[in-house]
């Protein structure tokens, strides 16, 4: 006779076990990286340039170019995605024209990190003549977290009930002070989210800055923007396959301190994110 | 005085035929009801007056909507000075997230250039006590308007409402969500308000129609049945369709 109580548990067992699964990889990753690279941080290593054909030192000019990197990728990616989140969410017609740009952004989305990179090389680099350069970079980088500012921005604005936007059209509010008014702010948490997360992904992303900004090696800080930069995964990948005999400790210090950086952003999105639930009101 | 007439007024959704050559008139500082089953367009209609339809794809409408001589179903309509005139209230009371003192100057940061803090207070004043809310919510205009209970929630959308200093108010089912006690107060409320205000009000609640309205339009399927003094209406209705509804023989 069947007993469906055994067969729940057998399924419940391996469910759980299904779960327990994703969780072992993250923790084994974090644990490694903190257990090699933890003992490698301390101020030199954050504030010194590398020395010794990167062997000692520090790794501060990747620190900074990173920073750099992410703050043009922002500068360039939010204002652009958020003005097209909101003529996607608030104005267009459903129509081809709509599906196309839709489709156009769910595919932006799907093209592989090394594709962008080879992208800024032929427009950035060579087409518009910024040469490998923190413009050139950040602006690869801009491009490939578009879709997701675009896609996070545009639920923050839908999840904005109707309700709010016909009332106020029904004071005689023009649609623009409706949206400037009651819809932006009220889509504002959700939108930070989707940036944040967008930077945490353009903080770790390696090939679109391969051949468009990232520097083997340079013993000072970038002067503009059209100067080539470390960065903090382009360094890791350079420390960890292309210079021999580096210490373990360095690349196990540089991958931390790149993980804590993602981290940390996206405990930020996460933090925005719970505050905003807690205090949401409809 | 008519304040707002309808001349064989016709509205589709597509190909639905939603309004069915509405002809009515709706007199200045009177309440009017407008009562039927659901689905007869009675919504519908309240909801040509301010054009809040046009929201809606695929709405068609023909005929003649004269507020203050003019039909404002002409293209040319400002929809935003139309809108001020003719304010609405919704089913669910839907204050903004926002504090009740700025719920209620909304309309005025919207409309208005700048304006001092003092006028700003005084409208405030002057709405709220309108609403016969000033002295319950004096103390805490600066609390989140989302924390009140139901029905001033409901009074507060009125007060946001008249703050623009409408002349007609529609009423969409205004107190569908509250209860006796809370519609009774919203109902005096209403008394009072159609001294300076045209009210015209949609609801399904028969009974709410008779205590609260001069006059009663009945729809049933897209068509104005009926329309007349409410005491009329509810005793001695002309049509027989009327009288079947109002004795409650379907609806």
């Amino acid at each position: 006779m069947k007993n469906p109580y055994r067969t729940q548990k057998i399924a419940f067992f391996f469910l759980f076990l299904a779960t327990l699964l994703i969780v072992i990889p993250v923790g084994l990753i974090v644990v490694v990286i903190i257990q090699k690279g933890f003992p490698a941080i301390n101020w030199q290593f954050l504030s010194d340039i590398p020395r010794q054909g990167m062997r000692a030192g520090g790794i501060f000019p990747a620190i900074i170019g990173t920073i750099y990197l992410v703050t043009g990728a922002i500068i360039f990616a939010l204002p652009i995605g958020l003005l097209a989140a909101i003529y996607l969410s608030e104005y267009s017609k459903d129509n081809l024209l709509t599906r196309l740009i839709k489709l156009a952004i769910v595919n932006l989305a799907g093209v592989p990190s090394v594709v962008y990179g080879l992208f800024g090389l032929a427009l950035f680099v060579v087409f518009f003549k910024f040469g490998a350069s923190i413009v050139s970079g950040s602006l690869t980088l801009g491009i490939m977290i578009l879709p997701v500012i675009i896609t996070t921005s545009r639920e923050a604005l839908e999840s904005v009930p109707y309700s709010f936007r016909e009332v106020s059209l029904s004071l005689g509010a023009s649609k623009w002070q409706t949206i400037r008014h009651i819809v932006l702010p009220n889509a504002i948490p959700g939108i930070l989210t989707g940036t944040i997360l967008g930077l945490g992904r353009a903080a770790g992303e390696t090939a679109p800055i391969l051949f468009t900004v990232a520097a083997f090696y340079l013993p000072q800080l970038p002067h503009s923007i059209f100067d080539q930069a470390m960065a903090l995964p382009y360094h890791l990948y350079v420390i960890s396959t292309q210079v021999p005999n580096v210490d373990e400790k360095i690349r196990y210090g540089t991958a931390f301190v790149l993980l804590a950086l993602v981290l940390f952003m996206n405990l930020v999105a996460i933090i925005i994110r719970y505050k905003f639930r807690k205090k949401k009101k409809w | 005085m008519s304040k707002i007439v309808t001349n064989n007024l016709n509205l589709w959704y597509g190909v639905f035929h939603a309004l069915k050559n509405v002809d009515s008139a709706f007199e200045a500082n009177r309440i009017t009801a407008i009562i039927g089953p659901s689905g007869c367009g009675k919504s519908t209609l309240l909801r040509v007056f301010n054009r809040m339809n046009d929201l809606i794809e695929g709405v068609r409408t023909d005929g003649e909507v004269i507020i203050e001589d003019a039909n404002i179903l002409n293209s040319n309509t400002d929809l935003v000075v139309l809108r001020k005139k003719v304010g609405m209230v919704f089913q669910r009371p839907n204050p903004f997230p926002l504090s009740i003192y700025e719920n209620i100057v909304f309309g005025e940061k919207i409309h208005g250039d700048r304006i001092t803090r003092d006028k700003l207070d005084e409208i405030v004043e002057r709405s709220l006590r309108d609403v016969l809310l000033w002295d319950e919510l004096k103390d805490k205009l600066n609390e989140p308007a989302l924390r009140l209970s139901l029905e001033q929630k409901q009074r507060l959308c009125i007060a946001r409402l008249i703050a623009v200093k409408p002349d007609v108010l529609l009423m969409d089912e205004p107190c569908s969500t509250l209860d006796p006690q809370g519609t009774q107060r919203v109902e005096e409320l209403m008394r009072e308000l159609k001294n300076k205000y045209t009210i015209i009000i949609v609801t399904h609640n028969m009974q709410q129609a008779a205590r609260v309205s001069d006059d009663t339009g009945f729809m049933l399927l897209g068509e104005l049945i009926e329309f007349g003094k409410t005491e009329q209406i509810f005793t001695a209705p002309f049509d027989k369709r009327t009288e079947d509804y109002i004795t409650g023989r379907y609806g």
